[in-house]
């Protein structure tokens, strides 16, 4: 009984260090490969999330719904949902520096918030969506959290495998080249505005799909289901400590923030209510000393990025410099 | 709905919200002039700063104006402390880490508040304020004086900006950071009093925010939106850009009621924010566009 509990739970747990990889994997390609600061990871989250649930939940009384699409047509849907989401507030932002960017994207999550918690018609608001179906959904619970596990593993691997290619190919090379000197990357010819506005959209693609994984995984979403501001916290705290610009180091650092994060609530948990109430403060206080730990003692984080060409000493000099 | 209606029920309110987003913007618009990053955690020390009122108020059981000069130096010192401890080494950084950094603290002060005061709104005085009629018009006390005390302090800030050393020396940092230390200005004087400024006018502005609403831990979150909104709309590096845009974005806001649901009301500082980035990025005071 005590190993199927512990199974269970490490399947559980495994299924959302698949999701959260999967978010900083999208904030790997905005941030680490073109230096662009996304404030607002939630507001794209639910974007995806409540995409493919209006997409594939049975019909419900006034909502919109009951297109009873299969899971994968949702999932490809919430993708193109966020990346439309994110194109014009890429288009207007990503001329001047990434500050405004970061600005508005806190600003584009609040609006997301808003529409979720007011829209009847679209989101069904504070009730949410429910029953929204679940790929393998209707084999005992055990083998149903596996099977999930196992979707969202080949999700992970898929992105990351072409993620990993985007990173190698000339896009990848281009992107680098832009983010550590915009001028000479325009020098040489390179359209710096549309580059980035595809990073942005593909990040942001890939943090929809991230939702979308986590609506068909809990059967149901609704407003209060995340935490905005904590959700984008943790994801950032991710990919800053398993090391920005590395992709193995996104979903490293997924795993390992994660891990810390759950176990330290069920410590918490055991405490009497008055201070596990106050301990989730804590916590979260805890994990925004660990960013400003990782910026100052190691900022490559655990994983650095890979540098290229090591055989050419000069070269690797030259990036350590700056 | 006649004239007069218009301004009790949308344009004083405006005016008001207007001048509380107007004394953050301020802070917010120095601080991106001048260290050159946009602070995410402006909106949360403002949070602090009432807080910090409300410790005094409900401690000492003084007014929360008299409360206001205590915040005003604890949050300044606090946010001296910030950039001491957490963002001074990152100055020769690219600015962008040190956006995220404040991201960081925003959570973190945040998190101290919610530990030692909880997550309930709470305010300085229990009961109902009637609001007095002048010619027609119905205007709170506490809404005269939090628009005269913004026009005090902004217009303090603007007196010392323009005729003291060190109001120069923040000046000269602003326009140009090299030329300012070539002539030998303390770069780290400057800094301090920056975050001094910004620190006391973001305390200024949750104190009024929660004495004409009430105090919670999400209030400066919320406000950090409009408030940067203002900083843009009026230009950026510019103090009365700020101020201007601050009662602009107020007041859109109170009157986006007229056409929009009243859930959209925060809607409105986005919809300026990136109009404005649209048409015209140096903001209506022509300032800085980093």
């Amino acid at each position: 009984m005590e190993l199927i509990g512990l199974a269970n739970y490490a399947l559980f747990m495994g299924i959302f260090i698949g999701i959260y990889a999967l978010l900083a994997l999208g904030l790997n390609i905005q941030w680490g490969f073109a230096g662009l600061f996304n404030a607002g990871i939630a507001g794209f989250f639910a974007v995806g999330a409540y995409t493919s649930a209006i997409l594939t939940s049975p019909y419900a009384e006034g909502r919109l719904g009951g297109f009873e699409m299969p899971f994968f047509v949702g999932w490809a849907g919430a993708m193109v949902a966020a990346g439309l989401i994110a194109w014009p507030i890429g288009k207007i932002c990503l001329r001047f520096r990434s500050d405004y960017l970061a600005i508005a994207t806190i600003g584009v999550a609040e609006i997301i918030r808003l529409v979720v918690k007011s829209e009847e018609t679209l989101t069904n608001s504070a009730r949410g969506i429910t029953n929204i179906p679940r790929p393998f959904g209707d084999l005992p619970y055990v083998q149903s959290q596996a099977a999930y596990l196992s979707i969202v593993l080949l999700c992970l691997g898929l992105c990351y495998f072409l993620v990993q290619r985007q990173f190698n190919a000339p896009w990848g090379r281009m992107m680098r080249a832009i983010r550590d000197n915009e001028l000479a990357a325009r020098a040489m010819g390179k359209n710096i505005e549309g580059r980035r506005l595809e990073a942005f959209m593909f990040g942001a693609a890939l943090m929809g799909l991230g939702g979308a994984l986590f609506a068909h995984f809990n059967r149901s979403i609704t407003p209060e289901a995340i935490d905005p501001m904590v959700a984008t916290f943790l994801v950032w705290i991710m990919l800053i400590l398993g090391g920005q610009g590395n992709n193995k180091g996104a979903i490293l650092g997924a795993a390992v923030v994660w891990i810390i994060w759950s176990m330290s609530e069920i410590a918490t948990d055991q405490l009497p209510a008055e201070y596990a109430i106050k301990a989730k403060y804590i916590r979260l206080f805890l994990i925004g000393l660990m960013l400003q730990l990782v910026l100052r003692f190691r900022p490559e984080g655990i994983l650095p990025e890979p540098t290229r060409g090591e055989s050419r000493p000069a070269q690797v000099s030259a990036q350590e410099k700056d | 709905m006649t004239f007069l209606e218009l301004v009790n029920f949308y344009i004083i309110p405006g005016l008001v919200l207007g001048s509380i987003y107007a004394l953050g913007a301020v802070g917010i618009t120095l601080v991106f002039a001048i260290l050159r990053y946009a602070h995410l955690a402006q909106g949360d020390l403002a949070t602090l700063g009432a807080f910090v009122a409300l410790a005094v108020v409900t401690g000492l059981g003084i007014p929360p104006l008299a409360a206001l000069p205590v915040a005003m130096i604890f949050t300044a010192a606090v946010a001296v402390g910030i950039d001491k401890v957490f963002y001074e080494h990152l100055r020769e950084r690219p600015k962008i880490v040190t956006v995220m950094a404040s991201l960081g603290i925003a959570l973190m002060i945040r998190s101290v508040v919610q530990v030692i005061w909880g997550v309930d709104a709470e305010s300085y005085v229990r009961g109902i304020v009637r609001p007095q009629t002048y010619f027609g018009l119905r205007i709170k006390d506490r809404e005269i004086y939090t628009v005269l005390f913004m026009l005090f302090l902004v217009g303090g800030l603007m007196l010392f900006l323009a005729r003291s050393k060190w109001g120069k020396a923040m000046r000269a940092m602003s326009d140009n950071p090299n030329l300012a230390l070539l002539s030998g200005i303390d770069n780290r004087k400057v800094v301090m009093l920056t975050w001094i400024i910004a620190g006391g006018l973001c305390a200024a502005s949750g104190v009024f925010l929660g004495i004409n609403t009430e105090i919670k831990s999400m209030m400066g979150w919320n406000m950090l939106l409009p408030m940067f909104a203002a900083a843009i709309l009026g230009g950026v590096g510019r103090v009365e850009g700020a101020v201007l845009g601050g009662l602009v974005v107020g007041v859109a806001e109170e009157l986006s009621v007229l056409v929009l649901p009243s859930e959209y009301k925060a809607a409105m500082a986005f919809v300026i924010l990136l109009f404005m980035l649209l048409v015209r990025p140096t903001g209506l005071l022509r300032g800085k566009v980093l």
